[in-house]
């Protein structure tokens, strides 16, 4: 029929499709179409609603598909003159399977000739982040368009929103709808490039290796996801879905050990349950009770067996409470099962508490990003990269450098209140510029990728304005600000985590720009001491101190005098050293030092605030040793005097 | 033969007074030798009466391995009871339970 019509079209030289070519073309044809008709809307679904024959595939995805081909823009402009969708003006079915052919043809190497397209070509690649994920996604029985039952969060999601709205549960929907608009872009986006791989998928399946999980949630997405898919969005998801694709691709080298695909939670899903976590418990690094879990999970309409059955997985301690890894563990499992996977005999290892915490830190930073207020997320990150070096115990970690997480997250989150989207796209842009950088390692590739920096962006722009801390509990009490100091600082080697967490700023940052050149697995903490030692012990151990009860909330509009003075010199000395301790200054990180001096004067500030705090609180514990003192000698005197009475 | 044991075991619970909540006092030993098989009872914290039935010709068995059972019986019914969504009087549908469960009786066959 497309090849009649392109005959009957007479733009260019007879198309001969096989008929796995056709098939594909047809499919990526209406989705383009239905992409675009269709408007920022759910997608097989009512793209298939849309018939193959719609006349115009709009420019917006098909572009998005002609990059996704990973060909040069020269060689994209070329094709697009050749298939005549210059000459017509837009992307008619002819237009749109020449330009394909032409595609197919410039990734085998082929000249981009109206004559190369009558060779026998393989089906053109469309290889962006995920797609190529997706191509090597080795299920084709599994994946079947609108069947594909994959486990994400969009349709999750989804689930959820009609779950809402009949359930009439308000208090969900706006914890959905909100959340629906940061994982609805990239559905959008993958939608039309990553159906493209899956249309390949079906048609070809050599050289296909079971693909990450990740790649299928593509695939999911078109069945329900309610993309908005604004131009910019994709773009910067692009950039996103690169870097989750490169990371997947190591992943995929370095944890080959877990075959079970369908259980990796991928960044965006990660993102998604985290969200969820703290909709439900705004502090990432406590629980979710088990009447809260069970009320949240029953709305996702599954049967209370299966539902306890998916606890009972996930809930590796068996505590009766979810803390975020476990949380994202049985959210992944209730997605999978959704969708139609059967649940596993046993928790898969990609799901377990320790992978996921130690694996996915990345998707918390990013949760910062997107998020209004993102709290403690790198807390979790630091306390898996502790648990990692050290083995302490997991509570230690998390509780403590919660508090000194607060100050950059407290910071990112008000700083982000006010501009939610806008940093976005910068910070994305620059999260796969030097995430690209950290790529070239293969060691602890996610928290390694991901740390890189949107971990350096959170944590500059979360160190300005220290938010009230969402974890009041473990700061505001003078008590206990001493006595995580006590407790934290004797427990854990000093120099470890005293300077892991002393400059806040230092340790992500020059992680990712001095890992470039060593390409070292464990250079993470290694990092952390370098620069932190090349920081001056003692202002970094002074900031160890005052780093941990960071957030005093918004003492930082108090400034002595002093604390500004003594601020701008271990401020001036720490930001001399991370300035010097960044090896590669490249300006996006050279801009991020400055900021990051910025705030780090702010911790020192409110280190200082708090050490006056302490201060006070030790002379007034003085003056009631000394009353008491007082009362002693006093009573005594007494003493001495009844006693010679009773003597005699 | 089971709710015969459960009111011997009622009547033990009646005699022990003041509740010690004590790991030996949960264990109430041989409840009610008969013929054909023994009966030992269990009571957890909450009053929950795990009654286990053992084959009499069965010898082998001695009062350290059904105390370690029941042990088991009750750590695994805490990490039943953990979940949520389990009902307290429902059928305990655990596979984790059941699986321990098995093993036991396996193990001791």
């Amino acid at each position: 029929m497309e090849v009649a019509a392109g005959g009957g079209c007479g733009t260019g030289p007879p198309l001969l499709l096989s008929d796995s070519e056709q098939q594909c073309y047809s499919e990526l044809f209406a989705r383009c179409a239905g992409a675009a008709s269709g408007g920022p809307g759910p997608g097989p679904p009512e793209g298939t609603r849309v018939a193959p024959g719609t006349a115009t595939a709009a420019a917006g995805p098909v572009a998005d598909l002609f990059r996704a081909s990973q060909l040069p823009p020269e060689t994209l402009h070329q094709i697009t003159e050749l298939c005549g969708a210059k000459r017509v003006g837009y992307f008619g079915p002819t237009q749109f399977y020449v330009a394909l052919k032409l595609i197919a043809a410039a990734q085998s190497g082929l000249p981009v000739r109206t004559e190369s397209i009558k060779c026998e070509l393989p089906l053109p690649r469309f290889g962006m982040s995920k797609s190529d994920g997706e191509i090597r996604f080795g299920n084709p029985a599994e994946l079947h368009g609108k069947k594909v039952q994959i486990p994400y969060l969009p349709t999750e999601k989804n689930s959820h929103k009609r779950m809402d709205d009949e359930d009439k549960q308000e208090s969900q929907s706006p914890t959905m709808s909100p959340l629906a608009s940061p994982p609805s872009s990239p559905p959008h986006y993958q939608r039309v490039s990553l159906s493209h791989g899956y249309s390949k998928l079906r048609s070809s399946t050599e050289q296909m290796h079971p693909a990450p999980y990740e790649t299928r949630q593509p695939i999911g997405q078109p069945e329900g996801s309610s993309s908005e898919g604004p131009g910019a969005k994709p773009l910067r998801r692009q950039a996103s879905l690169i870097r989750s694709f490169s990371v997947e691709r190591e992943l995929q080298d370095n944890n080959s050990n877990y075959p079970d695909e369908p259980w990796r939670i991928t960044e965006e899903q990660r993102e998604y349950y985290v969200n969820q976590f703290r909709s439900l418990q705004p502090d990432p690094s406590s629980f979710i009770s088990g009447s809260v879990a069970k009320n949240f999970f029953t709305k996702s309409k599954l049967s209370i067996p299966e539902l306890s059955y998916i606890w009972e997985l996930s809930d590796a301690d068996c505590d009766g409470a979810l803390t975020l890894p476990e949380f994202c563990a049985a959210f992944h499992l209730i997605v999978a099962r959704k969708n139609g996977y059967p649940l596993p005999e046993g928790l898969p290892p990609t799901l377990q508490p320790e992978y996921l915490q130690a694996a996915f830190p990345k998707s918390k930073w990013e949760c910062a990003i997107f998020d209004s207020y993102s709290e403690s997320m790198p807390a979790n990150q630091q306390p898996c990269d502790l648990n990692r070096m050290e083995k302490t115990s997991a509570k230690d970690m998390a509780d403590f450098p919660v508090p000194t997480q607060d100050v950059t997250t407290g910071d990112d989150k008000q700083a982000l209140k006010s501009t939610v989207n806008e940093p976005l796209p910068k910070d994305v842009a620059e999260d796969t510029a030097t995430s690209k950088d950290c790529y070239s390692l293969k060691a602890r590739p996610r928290s390694r990728s991901y740390s890189s920096t949107s971990i350096e962006e959170t944590m500059k722009r979360g160190e300005d304005p220290p938010t009230p801390p969402p974890r009041p509990q473990k700061t505001h009490s003078r008590a206990s600000s001493l006595d995580l100091n006590k407790v934290f600082q004797p427990s854990v080697p000093a120099a470890n985590s005293g300077l892991l967490h002393a400059p806040p700023a230092l340790p992500p940052r020059p992680c990712p720009t001095q890992s470039e050149p060593v390409s070292e697995a464990d250079l993470h903490p290694q990092l952390n001491r370098a620069p932190s030692q090349a920081a001056e012990s003692s202002p970094a151990k002074k900031d160890a101190i005052h780093a941990q009860p960071p957030s005093k909330p918004i003492r930082r509009k108090f400034r002595s005098e002093n604390q500004t003075t003594e601020n701008q010199e271990p401020a001036a000395a720490v930001g001399g050293a991370a300035s010097a301790a960044m090896v590669k200054p490249h300006p996006t990180v050279q801009k991020q030092s400055s900021k990051q001096k910025k705030a780090i004067q702010t911790a020192i500030r409110k280190n200082k605030e708090a050490n006056a705090v302490l201060a006070r609180l030790n002379s007034e514990l003085q003056q009631q040793l000394k009353e008491v003192h007082q009362e002693r000698i006093a009573l005594e005197n007494q003493l001495e005097q009844l006693r010679p009475v009773t003597v005699l | 033969m089971v709710h015969t044991s459960l009111d011997v075991v009622d009547e033990k619970i009646s005699a022990m007074g003041k509740a010690l909540v004590d790991q030996r006092e949960l264990y109430l030993g041989l409840l009610y030798p008969t013929e054909d098989y023994k009966v030992y009872g269990y009571v957890t914290n909450s009053k929950v009466k795990f009654v286990m039935v053992v084959d009499s010709s069965n010898t082998a068995l001695r009062d350290n391995e059904i105390r370690s059972m029941f042990r088991k019986l009750h750590n695994s019914y805490t990490d039943v009871m953990c979940n949520p969504f389990y009902n307290p009087g429902d059928r305990i549908q655990s596979r984790a339970f059941e699986n321990m469960v098995t093993s036991m009786m396996i193990q001791v066959c």
